[in-house]
């Protein structure tokens, strides 16, 4: 009987052990390969699994061009990660694929989340719920260097505020050889960088037009408004002759090099700046019109729960999701990063808005708008083109705008099928 | 293999080895088959079953997140109708009908005379064959930067030191794909090469010896003999270059990574368009009625060449 009960025993014991065992939750989280991202979330991940010994977090990472794809065949695979990142523009499509499961009204309650973050975070609603947090978010700012200014003349602590001032500023600056090639350039014009977001959300507007009507649905910059925010942007290069599409290959790396005086930018680019050495740099917010008027664009990457992920995995996954979207997870990400914090709390210190750097970002975040795309590199496409069409054919602005115009609305159209 | 067999019937005189050695006859056959049957399930596996599928898929709206409906010939209607795909459709037959004459042309030359000097010839063709060895992404990039303008390309700064004014080569829609194209012949015309010397080689020297006896000059040993007598390397050259043509892809995306195809899609082959299709729009059904006009080009063209260059 004795032996019976022993067994009993360790029979209990084995059961007990393995039920806590099964307590041991084990999710995966994927995100695209950036090394500061990355390392940025190894630290999140190491704070939330001393927070919640039970829960273990498994990161995989994917070379960017990869990354979409690579979610969208998990799914079809049935192999989805518990929680993934996702950029903000790819939402509709991932909702509709049923690739993302809507957050839970208990655990994240909408009236909150719109308290405590910018705005801009509803872009991850659809029909009343939310899809997915975001840590961080980015904006544009004028990143200038101040070496070059000196050598022109200009101040280096006093940057454009105004387009015309930054015209000036970039006439000042740019360099030509004897036969009037440009050797070095006042402000860069790279459409397939973000200079698609400053005409379309930043310049349309300041020239007095709304780039979109009916929540993004409808192309509305084929007007006077976007023919001239459309001819400013061309002028620079023909007119002006301050910069020149293709100048160094891409904008960013003629800054780098120390040949453009001038470049509009996001977040996102600190990192790649930073490792600069041979000149100092500022950042100033992208330049107000005559009227003073300002506008930017915000955009960011979320991190949505994957459809299908129930019981303890869902309640791990949630748990995660809450952590890397809490003020604690975004000073992390500020400092790892670069990246401006999602929550207003967070981000609006008394430090942070001084920050010469993070300053100017923070402040565009206030006046920013976010551009709902239904397919990003098809809408970036037709704005390359319609640049190019200008710029290469000489076809007329006005030709130029309505043909993208249509374009773009036909991809809308399409995608809302 | 049955007349093998059988004939070893009738010669084998005694009764029982025969039915032995027919049996090692037969179990060779069924040995190699299924050693061979093994790689062909797989191929067809890979290879067949999925072209089926793509042409199923052609026929529906697949976005790789939805389950497809059939919409009958909607792609193909829609693509047709795509000034796009009519621009795509002419850079793909211009690099064709560019690239593979010039290239051979080229690569033949080449050969001929590399094959007639014998100082340093390995090295000269490892030369030429090296940029067919590298990742042609790699290549690409590196071109891409001698095309820039000054301060940074190569090629205008040559341009410029002779007093010639700046060439916008990759940010022009006239001489972009020009441009891509020279780097892709650059890249394949070692490869070419090689293959033409070993047929160069493969031609008795006997015949040239009996040529030079009776008088005949160089040029008519080139076109009588030399020419004639390479047909066989030149046809598979012609059909293997021009599938490569067809299927350019690399270098022009890695060549305009920011626009890809681009400027103004003067450089778009199809299988770009494709790729772009299906892996950044999601429109799964319109790639594959694209990949399914890509596969009947492709055999309308190979077809016509053998035909052409068939043996009389």
């Amino acid at each position: 009987m004795r032996k019976y009960l022993a067994l009993a025993a360790v029979a209990a014991g084995i059961w007990g052990a393995g039920a806590s065992q099964a307590h041991a939750v084990e999710i995966e989280y994927w995100q695209y390969l950036f090394d500061s991202r990355v390392t940025a979330m190894n630290k999140l991940i190491d704070r939330f699994e001393e927070l919640n010994p039970d829960i273990t977090v498994k990161q995989t990472t994917f070379p960017y061009a990869d990354y979409q794809t690579r979610l969208v065949a998990a799914k079809a695979a049935g192999k989805s990660p518990e929680v993934m990142q996702l950029f903000y523009g790819w939402l509709d499509k991932f909702a509709s694929g049923k690739l993302l499961q809507p957050l839970s009204e208990d655990v994240f309650p909408s009236a909150e989340i719109e308290k405590d973050f910018f705005p801009i975070v509803t872009a991850m609603k659809r029909d009343g719920k939310y899809y997915g947090l975001p840590t961080a978010v980015r904006s544009l700012a004028l990143f200038y260097n101040k070496k070059l200014f000196k050598e022109a003349g200009l101040d280096p602590e006093n940057p454009p505020q105004t387009l015309d001032d930054m015209i000036k500023a970039a006439k000042a600056t740019v360099k030509q050889d004897g036969s009037g090639n440009m050797i070095s350039a006042g402000i860069t014009l790279d459409m397939a960088g973000q200079d698609q977001h400053w005409w379309r959300e930043v310049l349309v507007r300041q020239f007095g037009g709304d780039p979109y009507k009916d929540d993004y649905t409808k192309v509305n910059y084929n007007d006077d408004a976007g023919l001239k925010a459309l001819k400013f942007y061309t002028g620079l290069q023909t007119d002006e002759k301050v910069g020149k599409v293709g100048f160094m290959d891409e904008g960013q790396a003629a800054f780098r090099a120390g040949l453009a005086a001038m470049t509009i930018d996001g977040t996102f680019r600190l990192g790649a700046f930073s490792s600069i050495k041979n000149f100092d740099w500022g950042v100033t917010e992208l330049p107000a019109n005559a009227d003073g008027l300002r506008s930017n664009y915000a955009s960011y990457f979320a991190n949505g729960i994957a459809a299908g992920v129930e019981g303890e995995k869902l309640e791990a996954a949630e748990k995660f999701l809450k952590f890397v979207s809490s003020k604690e997870a975004m000073d992390i990400w500020l400092k790892t990063v670069g990246e401006l914090p999602a929550r207003r709390e967070a981000a609006m210190t008394d430090e942070n808005l001084k920050d010469p750097i993070y300053g100017p970002f923070l402040k565009g975040l206030d006046y920013a708008h976010t551009t709902m795309f239904v397919d990003e590199s098809a809408q970036r496409q037709v704005s390359i083109d319609m640049v190019n069409r200008v710029l290469l054919q000489d076809q007329a602005p006005d030709e130029s705008l309505k043909q993208a115009a249509d374009a773009e609305q036909a991809i809308i159209d399409k995608a809302k099928k | 293999m049955t007349s093998a067999n059988t004939t070893q019937v009738q010669v084998a005189p005694q009764g029982g080895r025969s039915r032995k050695r027919l049996r090692m006859q037969t179990k060779r056959v069924l040995w190699a088959w299924g050693f061979l049957a093994l790689p062909i399930v797989f191929y067809s596996w890979i290879r067949f079953y999925p072209t089926l599928d793509a042409f199923w898929l052609s026929f529906t709206d697949w976005d790789l997140l939805n389950e497809p409906n059939f919409i009958g010939l909607d792609n193909y209607r829609q693509l047709f109708n795509d000034p796009q795909f009519w621009q795509v459709f002419k850079n793909t037959f211009t690099y064709l009908l560019a690239g593979t004459p010039i290239s051979l042309c080229f690569a033949f030359v080449i050969a001929y005379f590399l094959d007639r000097v014998r100082f340093m010839q390995g090295f000269i063709r490892a030369l030429y064959f090296l940029p067919f060895l590298t990742t042609a992404s790699a290549m690409a990039w590196v071109w891409r930067w001698f095309y820039q303008p000054v301060p940074i390309g190569i090629i205008n700064g040559l341009l410029a030191d002779f007093g010639i004014s700046q060439q916008p080569f990759i940010r022009s829609v006239d001489q972009a794909l020009p441009s891509v194209l020279l780097t892709a012949i650059w890249a394949g015309v070692g490869f070419q090469i090689v293959i033409f010397m070993a047929g160069l080689r493969a031609i008795p020297q006997t015949y040239y010896e009996a040529a030079r006896i009776d008088g005949l000059g160089e040029w008519a040993i080139l076109r009588k003999i030399t020419l004639p007598l390479l047909k066989p390397t030149t046809v598979f050259l012609v059909v293997f270059s021009s599938i490569g043509f067809l299927r350019i892809f690399d270098q022009v995306y890695n060549i305009t990574t920011n626009d890809p195809g681009g400027p103004l899609n003067s450089t778009k082959p199809l299988v770009l368009m494709i790729y772009q299709s299906a892996f950044s729009s999601y429109q799964m059904g319109y790639a594959a009625a694209q990949t399914v006009v890509l596969f009947t080009i492709l055999l309308i063209v190979s077809l016509i060449q053998l035909w052409v260059m068939r043996k009389r």
